[in-house]
Formats: C-alpha cells, structure tokens, sequence
C-alpha cells in the first residue's frame, strides 16, 4: 500500500463518486450545522468541512446509535421474540485521529468475550476515512493525549497540505476504493515530509495540556482516591450526563421496553447512558452505591484514566475536550482534573 | 437492514420459559418455579443470576434460589419492588417469561469441598444462599460441617418457612435463626441481630469458608465477627448485588471500580472486596 497525493478537486470528485455509486455504502461526511459541525449524511462534497475543530457528538453514534432495536416481540399468550440488529454499510469521511482511539476501545469493549453484533455489523461494514485535525478546539488536549495523530484505526486519512491533501493509506480497503474510484498519484518523500511538518505545526495550536503523560494517569490515580479536588470539582457539578453524551469512549448503556399502542408487541432498545446520572448506580432495593455527585465525578475520572486502561489497554480519554464544551458547570475536563491531582493530590 | 439474529449471535434474545408454580413467601416476596419451551436445563451453579424478561415491561437480574442438583426446573425468589417484579408477582401459573443466563461466576465449589462452611443468610439475601445451602445438602458427604445462620427483621418476614423448618430439623446441618425484634410474643426462638448468633456457634477458623449473603449493612457488622473469629479474609465469600442490564460486561451499571459484578462476580472474597471502593 503505497500513500497517495491528491489535489482538493479530485478529493472532491472521488467524494462525489463515492456519494453517486455508494460504493462503499451510505456516505456520511463532517459538515456545518448552525454555526458548529456534525457528522450526517453527506450528499455533495462541497458540504464537507475538513478544516472542522470538533463535532458535536463523536461519530461513535454510527456503530451505537443513540437508540437502537435489540428485539422485536409479540406478547400473549406464546410471545414470539426476534433478536434483531441494523446492519449498514457507511463511509464516514473526516473523523479525527482522536474519535479513531475512541472508536478503537468501542472495538474492545464490545468485542471481546461477548462480542456485541449490534456493533460489529455496523462498525465492520464501514470505511473510515480520517482527517488530521489541523484545526483544533481551544478546549482540546489531544496533543498531550498523545492520539492527535494516530497510526491505526481508519482506511484512509488525509492531511490537507495545502493545495493538496496527503493519503495515509491504512487498509487494503482503503486502497482499493481509492483505485476504483479516485485521481490520486503516488506520494514523493517531500510530500510525506510536509504531512509530518503540517501535524507537528498543528500539536503547538493545542491551548489545553496534560501536565503529565497519559501513560503515568492510572499510577497518579492510585493515589489520589481520597483527594478533595474531586469534591471541590463536584460541587458545582448538575449531575446532567452531558459530559457523558458527548463523549467518544463512553459506552454504557441502558435497556428499556417500549409496548405498541395496540398493546399487541414491542421493542426492546437500548440506549446511551451515563454514568454521572443519579439512579445509574441504584438498585432495586434502595441502595445507590454512588449517590453523591463527587462520587460519580471521580467514578468518570476513574474509569477514563485507570479502569479502562487495565481492562482494555486503552485510555478512557482521548483528549478531544467535548465534555469540557458541553459542561455548563466548567467542571468536566479530565485534563483539568488529572492536573490538578498531580499538583495537590 | 434490519437482520434477524440467532440465539448464539445476539447478546440480547432470551430463550422462553413457562412459569409452572408460584407460592407466596411473604408479603412482598413470592417464589416462582419455570420450566424451558425447549425442555433443557438452566444449566446454573449455585449463586449466577439470570435476566429476567417480561416482554412489554422489560428485564431485570435476579438470583437463582433453587440448586442445579434438583433437575427439570428452576426457582427464582423474587421482592416486587419495582417495574418487572411487581409484574412478576401478577403472573399465574402458564404465563410465559424470557430468561438469558445463567451470568455470573457463581460460588466457588470446588473451593469449598471438604471444608466447613459457615451460611449467614441475611433476609432475602437467603435467595442466592439456599441454592448453594441445597446444593450442599444433596452432595453433604462433599463437604464437611455445616452450618447455616438466618436473621430477617422480624416474624412475618421469614421466607421459605417450611425449607427453614426442613433445615432446623435436618441432622446434617446445624441451623440457628434470629429475627432483629418481635413486637408480640409470637416468636419463641433468638431475637437480635444476626451477629448475635456468632457467639452460639464455634468452629475451626482454619477449616472453615463464610458465605456470607445480605443487606450492604450486615456485610459490615458480619465481617467483623468473621475476623474475629479468626476467618482469613479469603475464607470470607460474599455476593454483591448490582443492577446488570446485559450480564455480558458491556452495559456498565454493574462496575465496581474496574470489576464487572457480572463477569467477575457477583461472588468475591472478602480479600477481593476488601480492597474495592464503592463495592457495598
């Protein structure tokens, strides 16, 4: 797989193509919406936004949708139950390299011992094509996370180096649809020299940093369960689960029935969760064994830098700083948080 | 496109079960008795938890309370307290249910062959108990004393009276009984909480596991006995109880730290729990 170099109008027309043949099914793409961007459905190339600093939710929503269909069942008497799943087939164009580490740990939470169908006929149906983040929110720490710049998860990812865009090519999938589809032309030693200078200019835009690295977290933590950062943090905080909604590696979710008007049937969805809701932790009995909000804030801070890291080698934080935009109480970050516990532990 | 999946792909599809029995236990707790559509067994250990689906309402986890020894059924015991158990407590004998499981790593048998053992059921934490306490009982030459410690608030909240009255008469097993308070003289036996039955029972600490199952309160006030009665913290096993909404270790409400209640648990060892935050 050799990577490629491809001029901004035939980026655009291999786009076009794509969106004409579906070729690699459904063409989802990072466009405009009311001042801040989102992945849709993408139906012209010139829609697409590739400059974009942050979406406002993670493209995680492709693979686990907010809610979705588990099972379909006639009550009565005998009730006939179908387990059920949506399959699809997508190019998701533009996610950031931080959104691919976060759709890597979705990889290992709902692969695994039990791997989850509802997730894989989506996720191994789809292309990603990524774009490197040249752009970035002010409220961001990817550079320190270490995952603005990525070396697996996606088909394709381009880097706009100007006139041209580079091609890392990641998959043979990936490369076949760029040979189908699009003019693109080998890339020259130059070219690969100017991707690596365009992300390294774009690690110095990051206003927000991780004072220490990511890999040292999950030993900090171990220190710092009785820290009164996580009080003082929580005080404010309106136990909203915004964070949790935006967030790219967050995972959980609940399972609720929902009867038809006749009475006759249902559905069986799931949906997204949040950890940082009051009743998440509750039990039939009464018993919450997280009731206080500074429980359920260090619970999330826990689990992103320590909890996931030794179940499933991966980081529950990517650094792309949407909790941080989304918390009206400025309480979210976990850069802020893990800082300051370093600091005073 | 919307696909069908088969039973082995989706983590979702219960497998169909009559309900064949109900007796009422109290007033809050009834025990339900179900057979499978497909006629095969549970297939549980003693201490895993099935989902329990009543389709329209939705699912919830719930212990086994009968033992794997007693074939061609099982039992789950279950308080109405919220949506799917006050439905349960509805149904009759004939309505059908959606069961996925067993879950749960359920109590380490063979770790408990040929040692004492030490019951201490408190209230409806007797349901997950009394599967592993018949279990033991059907296979006693396995194990060597037995001992079995019950305590519920009062009285009326006794459950599986004539199982209680089958144990104190049983010769195999030593079983004692407390309520915390009587208002009337209906009662004749032991009142107090259940840690003051530790003082009429004496064993050998070194040979000897405690399971311990109950309320998040007496968990605190029966370790402590335990200890002192010289129980290693690793011959100390309890059940946790959380809120598992897949019982397959994606949903999250069942964590504990970075444990899964329903993959690594919900049996540990005091030593395991010991060391957890948040764990009761």
């Amino acid at each position: 797989m050799q990577n490629q170099v491809i001029s901004k109008k035939d980026l655009a027309g291999f786009v076009d193509e794509l969106i004409k043949t579906k070729a690699a099914g459904e063409v989802i793409g990072i466009k405009s919406q009311d001042g801040k961007y989102n992945f849709g459905p993408l139906k012209k190339a010139t829609d697409l936004r590739l400059d974009y600093d942050i979406s406002l939710l993670p493209p995680k929503k492709y693979f686990f949708p907010q809610m979705e269909t588990v099972l379909k069942y006639e009550a009565g008497k005998t009730p006939k139950i179908e387990a059920v799943a949506a399959e699809k087939s997508m190019v998701i164009i533009g996610v950031h390299p931080f959104d691919i580490r976060g759709i890597l740990l979705f990889d290992a939470v709902y692969g695994g011992n039990n791997p989850d169908p509802n997730y894989f006929l989506k996720r191994n149906n789809s292309v990603i094509i990524g774009t490197d983040c040249l752009n970035p929110n002010p409220k961001s720490f990817a550079a320190s996370m270490g995952t603005a710049v990525t070396e697996d998860g996606f088909d394709l990812m381009l880097t706009d180096i100007g006139d041209n865009y580079f091609i890392t090519v990641g998959s043979n999938k990936g490369d076949q649809l760029l040979k189908k589809h699009a003019r693109a032309k080998a890339a020259s030693a130059a070219d690969e020299e100017k991707r690596d200078r365009t992300r390294k200019d774009a690690l110095k835009k990051y206003k927000v940093t991780l004072t220490l690295k990511p890999e040292d977290i999950p030993q900090l933590l171990d220190t710092t369960w009785e820290s009164k950062v996580f009080n003082d943090k929580a005080t404010t905080c309106l136990s909203c689960g915004s964070c949790v909604m935006v967030c790219p590696t967050c995972v959980c979710f609940d399972v609720q029935d929902d009867m038809a008007l006749s009475l006759k049937g249902g559905e069986r969805y799931r949906r997204w969760d949040s950890c940082m809701l009051t009743e998440f932790a509750k039990v039939a009995s009464g018993e919450n064994f997280r009731e206080h909000k500074e429980q359920r804030f260090r619970h999330r801070m826990y689990r992103k830098g320590k909890y996931l890291v030794e179940r499933y080698k991966y980081l529950g934080c990517v650094g792309c700083g949407r909790c941080a935009i989304a918390c009206l109480a400025e309480i979210a970050s976990p850069a802020e948080t893990y800082n300051l516990l370093k600091e005073v532990k | 496109m919307v696909m069908q999946l088969t039973a082995k792909q989706s983590i979702h599809l219960p497998r169909l079960a009559e309900l064949t029995r109900v007796d009422t236990l109290s007033k809050r707790e009834k025990v339900f008795e179900f057979k499978f559509d497909d006629g095969k067994e549970l297939g549980h250990k003693p201490g895993q938890f099935v989902e329990l689906s009543i389709f329209g309402i939705g699912e919830a986890p719930i212990s086994i309370t009968s033992s794997p020894t007693r074939k061609g059924s099982f039992e789950l015991a279950v308080r109405a307290t919220g949506s799917v158990t006050n439905k349960l407590h509805t149904l009759e004998k004939g309505a059908k249910v959606g069961i996925r499981g067993p879950f749960g790593n359920g109590f380490p048998i063979e770790t408990l062959k040929g040692k004492d053992i030490l019951f201490v059921a408190g209230g409806i934490g007797l349901f997950p108990l009394r599967s592993l306490i018949n279990y033991v009982l059907d296979k006693r030459k396995d194990f060597g004393e037995v001992t079995t410690l019950f305590g519920c608030r009062s009285p009326i909240e006794r459950l599986f009276i004539n199982q209680l009255q089958e144990w104190n008469a049983c010769k195999d097993m030593c079983f004692l009984e407390t309520v915390d308070t009587c208002p009337d003289d209906s009662w004749k036996g032991n009142v107090g909480v259940i840690t003051t039955l530790f003082t009429k029972v004496s064993f050998d600490p070194n040979k000897t596991y405690a399971v311990v199952v109950g309320p998040p309160i007496m968990y605190r006030f029966v370790i402590a006995e335990c200890l002192k009665k010289g129980l290693a913290d690793d011959h100390i096993i309890m059940s946790l109880e959380r809120r598992m909404k897949c019982g397959v270790g994606k949903c999250g409400h069942c964590q504990i730290n970075g444990l899964y209640v329903c993959q690594e648990g919900p049996v540990f060892t005091y030593a395991q729990v010991k060391s957890l935050k948040e764990a009761v």
